[in-house]
């Protein structure tokens, strides 16, 4: 496969005050695919992909979506090219029903007043695209959902703006068994239906079922970035912990003398 | 109920009864919206109507009215900032800021009216814009700026007023706002215009839902709506309409008081704000969540910043109600308890201190219930002392209730 990424970042750096978080990470995500991005706690997996959807500003580096070089200065620019995040903490509103929630901050309006008709139509339309059959009705609030049923509706409330690039931090971390299935089958189906879908995740079972290539963080720095089907489980928990396996991964350690 | 599966979904509208058991599972799930507060109303009626028989007069009901219309206007506003979670105690006495304004300029400078009513509501966005800004941009809690605010204004109108003189207020205008009432004609024009826009909004939505295949709400249940609203009216305006003057031949006094049209004007509006535009739907969103609605790209200091402006916008409104209402304005104009009465109104009526939920309908029905307890207890011969006491309890009740219905909400999965 030798297609072009739709989104690729060169060189970003990333410090908050002294500590610096990212260094001259590289990082490209393709349509069609699952890319799973991996790292300890604290490798920068959060604040990379809060770069990515213009949350923090990017210190140096280069930002290209779809081939051109682009300058992200908000969460608006990130959504506005199409990139779409799905946080852990999934920021959903308990006290809104799924379709306020998944229309939020893009409501659709005649004139002044807020067209609920139009909306609710494209909500349902978006979940019976991802053959989302779980949720009652569209018209309950948010908090009276299970785990699974709110992460659908985060995950629909991205893809519902015929997004491109949808990132999911750690989608089932909090989920039962049942649940993960689901919410995995989930995002293999975006990606199947050409979204280029970036998957944060600690779970290996996770990342190997449904990824088409891994990103490995090691402690702010891009170990490596392989397709799944050419590395083996153990090579990438090495890539995470120690930065490095075998010919994979960072030069020498972290910097230091070998 | 029909939903999201498969491409042809075929909408019927859920039947009454299912909609009845619903809404008691909401009330059992701890979602008791204005329930108490409706409750609080009839039990509290009851209890002064057999205890007073004077609490049932035509005159006493008018006066109902035009008593608790400064505080409910002033609730009105408080909504906004109560659903970010945030206070305003500085409401009250931001009304009387904006009522010296109003009677500085109508009195002491002979400024036409509608211009004193144009500069007291400039007040209060001003007032608004600067509360809302040190909340918003410097972080600083709510309830601080607003004490601090509270002290200041309370300065400020004695500095309007010369070290506490009363400033009369003759305009007939302004006079007539709390004071003066509709014609029997135009109060049941009103009434009738009032359910006939309602019934025909309601028809049109289910029609267009339906016609969307969309589950709208069906015809029983519409009925029942613009049944309770008719009925309800039609009975306030009836009693308003009877003669409640104590000597009719030598004064007649009939009709709606103007405090009603204005206040059903009011909610009309904010309650179009908050359920019909997108900008209400972020007020809910950052009280429910904040930082889920500032990753949506909301503004949210600007949400805030708004909602202490309406808030102290409609203080000064409140504030002119209250002036025309005593014919004067004196540094105690929206002191001592306005306030806390419009708090406990917001809170009583179901708006929840937690911030995400609530609605401008509540206000009215606190400010009712607030209204009738200060009314039925003044004609029961009750001394301040014992009003204040047992107002307190109601707030401190309503704010109770507040508390264990969203305990039991968040045990049985709904907030």
């Amino acid at each position: 496969m030798s297609q072009a990424p739709v989104l690729e970042l060169r060189g970003i750096d990333k410090s908050f005050g002294p500590v610096q978080v990212l260094h001259d990470v590289a990082f490209s995500v393709y349509p069609g695919e699952v890319t799973a991005l991996v790292g300890d706690n604290g490798a920068g997996k959060s604040t990379l992909v809060k770069c990515i959807g213009g949350i923090h500003p990017i210190d140096s580096g280069e930002y290209f979506f779809e081939g051109e070089k682009v300058h992200v200065s908000g969460p608006r620019d990130a959504a506005a090219m199409g990139v779409e995040i799905v946080y852990q903490d999934l920021a959903l509103c308990d006290n809104l029903d799924i379709v306020q929630n998944m229309f939020l901050g893009r409501e659709r309006r005649s004139g002044l007043v807020l067209d609920e008709a139009t909306m609710e139509e494209m909500a349902a339309k978006t979940l019976s695209g991802l053959s989302v059959r779980t949720v009652k009705s569209l018209r309950q609030h948010v908090s009276s959902l299970s785990g699974g049923q709110r992460q659908t509706v985060a995950i629909a409330k991205a893809v519902l703006w015929n997004s491109k690039v949808v990132i999911l931090d750690e989608p089932t971390a909090a989920l039962g068994v049942a649940q993960t299935a689901q919410v995995l089958e989930l995002v293999r189906r975006l990606a199947d239906n050409g979204l280029a879908v970036v998957l944060i995740s600690h779970n290996m079972n996770d990342v190997f079922a449904v990824s088409d290539r891994i990103a490995a963080l090691y402690l702010g720095r891009m170990a490596a970035q392989v397709k799944t089907t050419e590395v083996t489980h153990s090579q990438i928990v090495e890539l995470i912990t120690a930065g490095r396996s075998g010919e994979l991964g960072l030069p020498t350690g972290n910097g230091a003398s070998a | 109920m029909t939903t999201t599966t498969g491409p042809v979904r075929t909408a019927t509208a859920p039947p009454i009864s299912s909609q009845v058991r619903d809404y008691f599972e909401r009330v059992r799930g701890g979602d008791l919206g204005a329930l108490p507060a409706v409750i609080g109303l009839v039990v509290l009626c009851v209890v002064f109507a057999s205890l007073s028989p004077s609490f049932l007069s035509p005159i006493n009901f008018a006066n109902l009215f035009t008593q608790g219309a400064g505080v409910t206007v002033i609730a009105m506003g408080l909504v906004f900032v109560l659903l970010l979670g945030e206070i305003d105690l500085s409401a009250g006495f931001a009304s009387g800021v904006c009522a010296a304004v109003m009677a500085v300029l109508l009195t002491n400078e002979g400024w036409p009216w509608y211009l004193s009513v144009l500069a007291a509501m400039l007040t209060g966005v001003v007032i608004g814009l600067a509360l809302g800004s040190l909340v918003a941009k410097l972080g600083i809690p709510s309830f601080v700026v607003t004490l601090a605010a509270f002290l200041a204004f309370q300065g400020v109108a004695l500095i309007l007023l010369d070290e506490g003189t009363n400033i009369s207020i003759r305009d007939e205008t302004i006079l007539a706002i709390a004071n003066g009432n509709l014609s029997p004609l135009l109060g049941w024009l009103l009434a009738v215009i009032g359910v006939v826009v309602y019934a025909g909004l309601q028809l049109i939505q289910a029609h267009r839902r339906a016609a969307r295949g969309l589950v709208a709400d069906s015809l029983a249940v519409i009925a029942v709506r613009v049944g309770a609203l008719a009925v309800l009216s039609g009975l306030a305006v009836y009693v308003l309409n009877l003669e409640r003057s104590r000597n009719p031949a030598i004064i007649s006094l009939t009709g709606v008081p103007i405090v009603v049209p204005l206040i059903v004007a009011l909610l009309i509006l904010w309650t179009f704000v908050l359920r019909r535009t997108a900008y209400g739907r972020h007020v809910y969103a950052v009280g429910g969540n904040a930082e889920a609605a500032r990753r949506a790209g909301i503004n949210v200091d600007r949400i805030r910043i708004s909602a202490f402006v309406i808030c102290s916008f409609m203080a000064s409104i409140g504030g002119i109600v209250a002036a025309s209402r005593a014919n004067s304005v004196d540094p105690n104009t929206g002191g001592s308890t306005v306030l806390l009465f419009a708090v406990g109104a917001a809170v009583i009526g179901g708006t929840s201190l937690f911030g995400g939920k609530g609605r401008v309908l509540d206000a009215i029905l606190g400010g009712a219930v607030v209204a009738v307890v200060i009314n039925g207890m003044g004609l029961m011969g009750y001394s301040a002392s014992v009003k204040y006491v047992v107002t307190g309890a109601v707030l401190l009740l309503s704010a109770g209730v507040d508390a264990l219905s969203r305990k039991r909400a968040s045990a049985s999965g709904r907030r």
